[in-house]
């Protein structure tokens, strides 16, 4: 059951995961929208709603601002690519992925990274105030939040003694006792919070914003239009959905497939299908009673995530 | 003896988190509270390391530490606290973002240092005695950056708690007399405290204690 054997198996696996985020990523957007809308009290537009949004931006013309470079116009394909890379590498419905040892977790943190960057340099590369404005709030938010994702997970990899996914989630099936020990939980909460900063969502960032000021992500996408923004849009979606589906993996690893027959696979996919339906809805419902953060209060919020995530891998490394 | 050890590293990971609270909540009223928190899971430890090493004295021990430190202080400590605004730690030298980095950094010296004593004992509360001395050090450095006084004083209990959970964790305890000379000194330093803050408050209508460095009119 070595994690490191890459076959055509855990090639196909990988590849069912890619397709399942890129067609399952708006549902999820739709069915926290919704959920969002029937608690505030409206109809809602349906769990479908997101993907229809799409088939209208992609049958509009490709539209370009003015004085925008390379960045502005590769940034949304990158962001794509470099999301649908890391669900191909992050185990969500088997720990058998095709990556093997490459699905490691400080790839896996430089590719979402890299996404972030590249929407960011687009939104500086377009020249406008609110670009700018967007750009640097999204970096500052990112800079804090990287190193707690790196953390958390060491917290979790400091057992196994390795940083590669699969391993660590294999690890957490094997010994599910050690899920409720303090270094586990404080690093779940971490990750969560660092889950709500890098997806934009409240209480760090307002995705149902339209007032330019409280804008972190939106601002800086704001430029885009058409095809362009059909992927940005997507991208953000997969982002939410493949960092959902890490901490699931992390920490709720039961009836993740540890092999690559079809019974196991077929159980794994439902079984991730109700975890992420599960938390979007507790995330939507919770969306409806937080209110967002003053902007100079998240730098504080990551800070106290960082130290909670530097704490549980103290208590990881040191104790017992 | 593996039950107690997570017990014990339940009980000082309680311990720290608490010390954290205070360094990430702004309100003095739950820095208060945290405190009595503080205070119950030291007492905690002491009664774990007694029943553990079968020592019934520090039962009478961990008695005294939670009824002091961890309800008559903090109640000293609430009255203190007016119902205004301006009970608010809301300028502290060093901003709450950068103190929470501050304290990782804090805690990891912590460790570091404490390695040597750490192996010399070998004992399960030995590896738990890290977080006593990151108590201490998260303790002193709210003495430093607060600019209100009962958030000083909260720092300086802090540091107190923090020694003793060494005390505890590297000694098994303090004999029961020296405990009740600290009780007692820390008891009355609080009080004489509590009543500076009063008169301070009613003669200058804040404790910033910064604008307390210059003669006025």
């Amino acid at each position: 059951m070595s994690a490191d054997t890459v076959n055509t198996a855990s090639i196909l696996v990988s590849l069912g995961q890619v397709t399942l985020v890129l067609i399952g990523a708006p549902l999820l957007a739709g069915v926290m929208r919704q959920v969002r809308a029937r608690l505030e009290g409206r109809e809602g537009a349906g769990i479908w709603q997101p993907w229809r949004d799409l088939r209208k931006l992609l049958r509009k013309t490709r539209i370009v601002p003015e004085g925008t470079g390379p960045a502005f116009r590769t940034a949304p394909l990158l962001a794509v690519a470099c999301t649908a890379m890391a669900a191909a590498a992050v185990p969500l419905i088997s720990t058998r992925t095709g990556l093997g040892p490459g699905a490691d977790l400080i790839a896996v943190v430089a590719l979402l990274t890299l996404a972030a960057a590249a929407l960011a340099l687009a939104g500086l590369d377009t020249g406008t105030a609110f670009g700018g404005m967007g750009a640097s709030r999204e970096m500052t938010i990112t800079a804090l939040a990287e190193p707690t994702i790196l953390m958390a997970v060491f917290a979790l990899g400091a057992r196994v003694g390795s940083t590669n996914l699969p391993q660590i989630v294999a690890a957490g099936v094997q010994h599910g006792g050690r899920l409720a020990s303090p270094a586990s939980l404080l690093a779940a909460f971490a990750l969560g919070v660092v889950v709500l900063a890098e997806t934009g969502r409240l209480p760090v960032d307002n995705p149902a914003t339209h007032l330019e000021l409280t804008m972190v992500h939106e601002a800086m996408v704001l430029e885009y239009a058409g095809p362009d923004l059909a992927l940005v849009e997507l991208g953000a979606a997969m982002r939410l959905t493949v960092l959902l589906g890490l901490w699931a993996s992390l920490f709720a690893p039961w009836g993740i497939a540890t092999a690559t027959g079809p019974a196991a696979l077929a159980l794994g996919l439902g079984v991730l299908a109700g975890k992420l339906a599960l938390l979007a809805v507790l995330l939507a419902a919770g969306e409806v009673f937080m209110a967002k953060l003053r902007l100079f209060r998240v730098p504080e919020l990551l800070a106290g995530s960082f130290l909670l995530s530097v704490l549980a891998v103290t208590a990881s490394f040191f104790l017992t | 003896m593996s039950g107690d050890a997570e017990l014990l590293d339940l009980a000082a990971g309680a311990f720290l988190l608490a010390a954290v609270g205070v360094l990430w909540r702004r309100d003095l009223t739950a820095q208060t509270s945290l405190l009595a928190v503080q205070g119950f899971a030291l007492a905690a430890i002491a009664v774990i390391l007694g029943a553990d090493q079968a020592h019934p004295e520090l039962y009478a021990v961990a008695a005294g530490v939670g009824v002091l430190r961890g309800a008559v202080l903090p109640a000293l400590m609430r009255r203190a606290i007016s119902a205004r605004a301006t009970d608010r730690e809301t300028r502290p030298l060093m901003n709450v973002g950068a103190s929470l980095l501050s304290a990782a950094a804090l805690v990891l010296l912590a460790y570091a240092v404490s390695q040597p004593l750490v192996r010399l004992l070998g004992t399960a509360s030995a590896r738990a005695l890290p977080m006593g001395l990151a108590v201490a050090l998260i303790g002193l450095l709210i003495l430093v950056t607060r600019r209100k006084a009962l958030s000083q004083i909260t720092g300086f209990l802090l540091l107190d708690n923090g020694i003793t959970a060494i005390a505890f964790l590297a000694a098994a305890g303090v004999p029961l007399l020296v405990e009740l000379g600290v009780s007692f000194d820390l008891l009355l330093a609080v009080l004489v405290l509590r009543v500076l803050t009063t008169r301070m408050r009613a003669l200058f209508g804040d404790t910033d204690l910064d604008d307390l460095r210059e003669l006025h009119d």
